[in-house]
């Protein structure tokens, strides 16, 4: 359905009186299967919506190639256009018109008969949760009901590829939950593929076949959840040892049942330790500090996550990656800076 | 057909909110009215200096032209609104033509400016202005054509500069000189002749003449001639410069 090779995209940025070019995308090869939900995922500025922007045919690529449902982006884009839909992250129903005329209107555009699209704007009104809203303003809709009439924009010409841009952006936790749903459903019902982009963890987690990460304008990993953690050794065991003086011994024992690729690390009284399968692992260590007379205080086990996948691959957290771009600023993507107080997601 | 059809899609949308908040409409026509109230009558004494016979006859072309320019100055910062909500992205993923995405926003200005002209005509009839009706209908033509220039230069610059805090200064900027140098309140041949060979550089000026012309019923003029000339190429260079905007990617 998507298949890019060498996409490149550079922007020029002053910085006082120096020029920099700033390669946003710096190479990306990507390839998505028909009816796959695929997460591209990655920090602010990684170039995540830059790439979104090339395959949509918004933006033509400084180099490289794409084709996108079959139809080249640079060559082809009025079929490319044809093909899919795209919701953008700001959205495209004006806030001061009524929301049902945006919808006709854009449904008009891909050349559409009036009385069809009326059909199925309000069909999927229905669907979208949106009953009886299809002449309120956006303006005076909530954040969830403004993300699903974007949906409706995007899908009015029933295009079999959907892209969506950090879908769930600002919304809170329910109205999240909520249009999770319904993007689990433009497969489930309508058997589209769905290529989105988000810089939380659980999003991609929840929602996504395949998962590929970017980073500084390169694809770093490509593959499902599981696999992605599978390539983090094992889960995370924290001991809180009792006795200060006894923390060395636990380590060792800790040791033992680790792969060996990361150290145990101790700090003050707590260790902590990379276990494969740490389910089965865990009981032996505990009659082991047993007999041998080390009290814990607590132990904890610590299922691999999406930000251990990260950093496994480019040796910082997310949080690290998303603080820098917020730090150096001059950014020359779409890609808008998040506010800080982003969900608890990125910390799972 | 298909170009017909598209455009007229984006021009029934921009009327639709238009209608619903038509402050600027009005508050664009309600501009020269004032003008052809309150300054007109300063006018009347004068008119024969500077070889007029009627005041209103002068002056309307003047205040069409400046209602051209200056009302179709302001119909980007609409669209740096829309740009903003993710509008103009929406319909750049469409299969629209992207010159059918800008045309639609002109037929919003030009129809505008053709409310407010036949206002101002009205006006300056019952003031007791004196022209021909082929006269008036090359008037308002050239007035049309020199101010979907101007709206679709101010698309350009609003798609370009994405700000109203940087438009609003530029847009100032050409203003001024545009105003002053054009001969729209007073003719430049009762200036100094370096003000008046000044003016020759201003292509406005050439149009504000030719409309003076046309209201004139002097359609042999050379001034004619000059100002149909500027205002097709003008209107010419801004479509070419509005839709290019439209295409380019980063908007």
């Amino acid at each position: 359905m998507i298949r890019a090779r060498g996409l490149v995209q550079t922007f020029q940025t002053r910085q006082g009186k120096k020029k920099t070019e700033v390669r946003a995308v710096d190479g990306v090869d990507l390839d998505v299967a028909e009816g796959e939900v695929v997460g591209f995922l990655g920090p602010n500025g990684a170039g995540k919506t830059t790439t979104l922007r090339m395959l949509t045919t918004l933006l033509t690529p400084t180099e490289g190639t794409a084709t996108v449902a079959g139809y080249d982006v640079v060559r082809e884009s009025e079929q490319v256009r044809r093909s899919i839909g795209y919701v953008s992250q700001a959205g495209g129903a004006f806030s001061g018109a009524r929301a049902g005329d945006e919808v006709m209107d854009h449904g008009m555009l891909y050349g559409l008969k009036r009385s069809v699209v009326e059909e199925r704007g309000k069909r999927l009104f229905e669907q979208m949760n949106l009953d009886g809203l299809w002449q309120r303003m956006p303006k005076n809709m909530s954040g969830g009901q403004k993300r699903r009439l974007d949906i409706v924009m995007g899908l009015i010409h029933e295009p079999s590829l959907v892209f969506l841009d950090e879908p769930t952006t600002g919304l809170d936790p329910q109205a999240r939950a909520n249009l999770w749903e319904h993007i689990r459903d433009l497969r489930a019902r309508r058997g589209a593929t769905v290529f989105l982009t988000t810089h939380y963890l659980d999003e991609a987690d929840a929602l996504s076949d395949r998962i590929l990460i970017i980073d500084q304008g390169r694809i770093v990993a490509a593959d499902t959840s599981d696999n992605l953690k599978a390539q983090v050794a094992g889960d995370l065991v924290e001991i809180e040892v009792a006795d200060p003086a006894r923390v060395g011994d636990a380590a060792a024992r800790l040791t033992t049942i680790t792969d060996g690729r990361a150290e145990v690390e101790v700090e003050d009284r707590m260790v902590r330790g990379r276990v494969p399968r740490a389910g089965r692992a865990v009981p032996g260590l505990l009659r082991d500090l047993d007999r041998a007379g080390i009290d814990l205080d607590a132990i904890e086990v610590h299922r691999p996550t999406l930000d251990d996948v990260f950093l496994t691959l480019t040796g910082r957290s997310l949080r690290d990656a998303e603080a820098a771009q917020q730090g150096d600023g001059g950014e020359p993507a779409a890609d808008d800076p998040e506010p800080t107080d982003a969900p608890e997601a990125v910390l799972r | 057909m298909r170009f017909l059809r598209e455009s007229s899609i984006v021009f029934r949308r921009q009327i639709r909110m238009n209608l619903r908040n038509p402050a600027w409409v009005l508050i664009g026509a309600f501009q020269p009215v004032l003008y052809l109230l309150l300054f007109g009558p300063l006018l009347k004494p004068l008119v024969t200096q500077f070889g007029a016979t009627n005041a209103y006859t002068f002056f309307v072309p003047g205040m069409l032209v400046q209602l051209g320019i200056f009302g179709a100055f302001f119909a980007g910062f609409s669209l740096i609104g829309e740009w903003r909500e993710g509008v103009i992205e929406a319909e750049r993923v469409t299969p629209a033509s992207r010159t059918a995405l800008l045309v639609g926003r002109l037929y919003r200005d030009l129809l505008q400016l053709l409310v407010q002209a036949l206002i101002l005509i009205g006006l300056g009839y019952a003031l007791g202005m004196d022209a021909s009706f082929g006269g008036l209908l090359l008037g308002v033509l050239l007035t049309l054509l020199i101010g979907g220039a101007c709206a679709a230069a101010s698309n350009a610059l609003a798609l370009t500069t994405k700000s109203e805090d940087v438009m609003a200064p530029v847009i100032n900027v050409v203003m001024m000189p545009v105003l002053l140098l054009s001969g729209i309140l007073l003719p430049m041949t009762i200036g100094p002749a370096w003000l008046e060979k000044a003016s020759d550089f201003m292509p406005i000026r050439h149009v504000v003449d030719a409309v003076r012309s046309a209201f004139g019923g002097d359609f042999g003029s050379s001034g004619l001639l000059w100002g149909s000339g500027w205002s097709l190429l003008l209107f010419g260079l801004a479509i070419w410069w509005g839709t290019a905007t439209f295409r380019k990617e980063n908007s």
